[in-house]
């Protein structure tokens, strides 16, 4: 094989591209609100207070940071799997709804067995959820990005007819008002609280999600699995791998923990599940965002638990801004847009060292499989 | 009640409502039909036509001018386009997630400017109804089809003309060999970053039309979130109609006929639940994937990234 001559890679500038696009995206914001005639000193020293100027502030960015985390957790599997999972919006809100049907029928239930059944059951069916795309996607070739898509919108249909039918607070239909939303869960399925603000356990829960998706992918045949598919569907399948199986699995997971996201929100923030008849009224976006934070940790679990609470401090300061500065906080939206854009534009320099580097480990394990194969073909 | 559904009243109702909200899905799938025939996905539509769909009724508030509203909309969606087509061929990203970008900074920033500059749900007058002379006074279908205004009769006329330049013009057989097989189409010559820049752009120009032809056409409002999928829809209907123009038309108008009879059954009060109503044409886009796209491949490289001399 002729050996081309190859630039040095610079192997330091590859970390560092998320925070090169943080700062390309910051002075994007700064030039939009430069034109709408707000100083952006000003607007982002009101972002920062309003994340972490205070213990209740920074218990806030913890607890928006949780849906990301566990989202964005589960959007590293997917992606490394090879999948690409935007159905996080609609497996979170099943995920919600499962948790929420437990917490609502089995009520009287002591709270160390109501909790993880409720937790349980999030997680079974957003991975149901995920797991209708991840079959169409492995066994009958169906884009899963616009199923995803699809399987969104009618989560959030289903949810508008639950929580203003079977599901409604006994009490919005005697008193007439018909607010769709539950009754409040019992104290007992609360998660429990850490420290006297709104702060809860589902915090830690979502770092313990994080590090257990690092070893499932790095330390695990399984994880390697879904890796060595997500590279490269051909060689693996060369190397014996069931490639429908892993990548069927992948969008699984992936949606499993978007549904715990779910189950996490509605135990540990709101007690009741509520509607506003779209899916951000409810999730905040957080099955996009989550994406974002992930790419952000460049789809690294352990690199997504930083990027989830920056994103989850921006969310929060963002309403300060809004509140000194009369800046709508769907600039914040924007920007997450614009840095999903330069981050994933900026992989074309990662792209080629991390892509190099685990070809030549991927190679280095499939070889002796492959070449036994050449040898003895079945 | 259900026999209510079955009266010509209703009927010509659904027809009708149903040619003229296929309008922006035609625009925006013929568009996302060009993109795709080159090898590129975008899936940014969404946000393409929300900013299509403010610039468009933000200019008509302005001016009260619907032509010059129009252009606000294809000046926008060209410049989205241009984004696109920058991120996807010249930095050579990864095309799914780089749509949802799009999506987000369209969707953020649309209502960020609405929010900045009009505040508050208005209204304007936009396109007005053309009624064509004779025909429209025939009963039944003068209604149904010649009585809508000028961006419905556009969107049904993109398809016989889109329909021409892929398949009789050199730059339609350009764009197919382009997401066919790009390395042979740069060895015979064909500039590959040329047309996939071309059909991006255009298709973010229509995607912007499809968006004013919601806010200044149909509906003549804006709102946060005016397209409310859309925009995804319109994508997933260039793989229903597989890759052609005339197959995105079907496409189109079996959504909106869906739609149209979701809004008849809640006002008719049939006691479906109007929620799972309003599911069916997702659960339907769901079934045509599985089954209708299945006969036909897509093009061979879309999505895949374009390196000159490797492959």
């Amino acid at each position: 094989m002729q050996q081309t001559r190859r630039r040095r890679p610079i192997y330091w500038l590859g970390p560092l591209m998320p925070v090169l696009a943080v700062i390309a995206a910051l002075i994007a914001g700064a030039i939009m609100l430069l034109l709408l005639g707000v100083n952006p000193l000003v607007a982002y020293a009101a972002l920062i207070e309003g994340a972490i100027g205070s213990p209740n502030a920074i218990a806030d960015t913890l607890v928006k940071a949780t849906p990301l985390l566990l989202v964005g957790a589960g959007i590293c599997i997917a992606f490394r799997g090879g999948v690409i999972n935007v159905g996080g919006e609609g497996q979170l809100v099943l995920g919600a709804l499962s948790a929420t049907m437990i917490a609502i029928y089995l009520k009287d239930l002591p709270g160390w067995l109501l909790i993880p059944l409720a937790l349980v059951f999030g997680f079974i069916a957003g991975a149901a959820w995920g797991a209708i795309p991840g079959a169409l996607k492995a066994y009958l070739n169906v884009n899963e990005i616009l199923t995803t898509i699809m399987l969104n919108a009618i989560a959030i249909q289903l949810m508008n007819y639950l929580l203003s039918g079977p599901m409604m607070d006994p009490v919005q239909i005697t008193q007439g008002s018909f607010i769709p939303q539950t009754e409040r869960f019992p104290l007992a399925a609360d998660l429990p609280r850490l420290v006297p603000t709104r702060l809860h356990a589902g915090v830690i829960l979502a770092v313990i999600v994080a590090i257990l998706v690092w070893l499932l992918l790095w330390r695990t045949t399984v994880g390697f699995r879904i890796r060595a598919v997500g590279l490269s569907p051909k060689a693996s399948r060369r190397a014996g791998i069931r490639v429908e199986r892993y990548s069927m699995l992948a969008l699984t997971l992936s949606g499993a923990l978007a549904g715990l996201a779910g189950a996490v929100q509605v135990l540990g923030v709101n007690h009741r599940m509520f509607t506003d008849g779209s899916a951000a009224g409810f999730t905040g976006s957080a099955g996009f965002n989550g994406i974002v934070a992930a790419l952000f940790g460049q789809l690294h679990p352990i690199g997504t638990i930083p990027a989830s609470f920056f994103f989850g401090a921006l969310i929060v300061g963002a309403n300060k801004m809004q509140r000194v500065t009369q800046v709508p906080t769907s600039m914040i939206i924007a920007l997450n847009g614009l840095l999903v854009i330069f981050v994933v534009s900026s992989e074309i320099w990662r792209r080629r060292l991390a892509r190099q580097k685990e070809m030549e480990e991927l190679a280095a394990t499939l070889q002796p499989v492959v070449a036994e194969e050449e040898v003895n073909p079945a | 009640m259900i026999s209510d559904l079955f009266s010509p009243m209703v009927i010509i109702g659904i027809l009708a409502s149903g040619i003229r909200l296929a309008t922006p899905y035609l625009y925006a799938s013929i568009g996302e039909t060009f993109g795709q025939l080159s090898g590129v996905l975008n899936l940014g539509v969404e946000g393409i036509m929300l900013m299509g769909a403010f610039s468009g009724f933000y200019v008509t508030y302005i001016t009260d001018n619907y032509w010059l509203g129009l252009l606000a909309a294809i000046l926008v969606g060209a410049i989205m386009g241009l984004m696109m087509a920058f991120i996807s061929v010249t930095l050579k990203a990864e095309q799914g997630i780089s749509g949802i970008g799009l999506y987000l900074f369209g969707l953020g920033l649309s209502d960020l400017l609405f929010q900045v500059t009009l505040g508050t749900v208005k209204t304007v007058s936009g396109f007005p109804q053309i009624h064509i002379p004779i025909l429209s006074d025939i009963p039944v279908i003068g209604p149904i089809f010649f009585q809508q205004n000028l961006l419905v009769y556009g969107a049904y006329l993109l398809v016989p003309l889109a329909t021409f330049i892929l398949n009789k013009t050199t730059w339609g057989l350009k764009i197919k060999s382009v997401g066919q097989n790009p390395a042979a189409a740069d060895a015979l010559g064909v500039n590959v970053t040329a047309v996939r820049y071309a059909t991006v752009t255009l298709g973010g120009v229509l995607s912007g039309i499809a968006g004013a032809s919601l806010s200044i056409a149909l509906l003549n409002v804006f709102q946060q979130n005016l397209t409310s999928g859309m925009g995804f829809i319109a994508v997933a209907l260039v793989y229903f109609g597989g890759w052609r123009p005339i197959g995105a038309l079907w496409g189109s108008l079996l959504f909106s006929s869906v739609n149209a009879l979701q809004l008849w059954i809640k006002t008719l009060g049939i006691p479906i639940p109007s929620d799972f109503a309003t599911m069916m044409p997702y659960v339907l886009t769901i079934l045509a994937l599985v089954f209708a796209v299945r006969k036909v491949s897509q093009p061979a490289a879309l999505t895949k990234i374009f390196e000159r001399g490797e492959g």
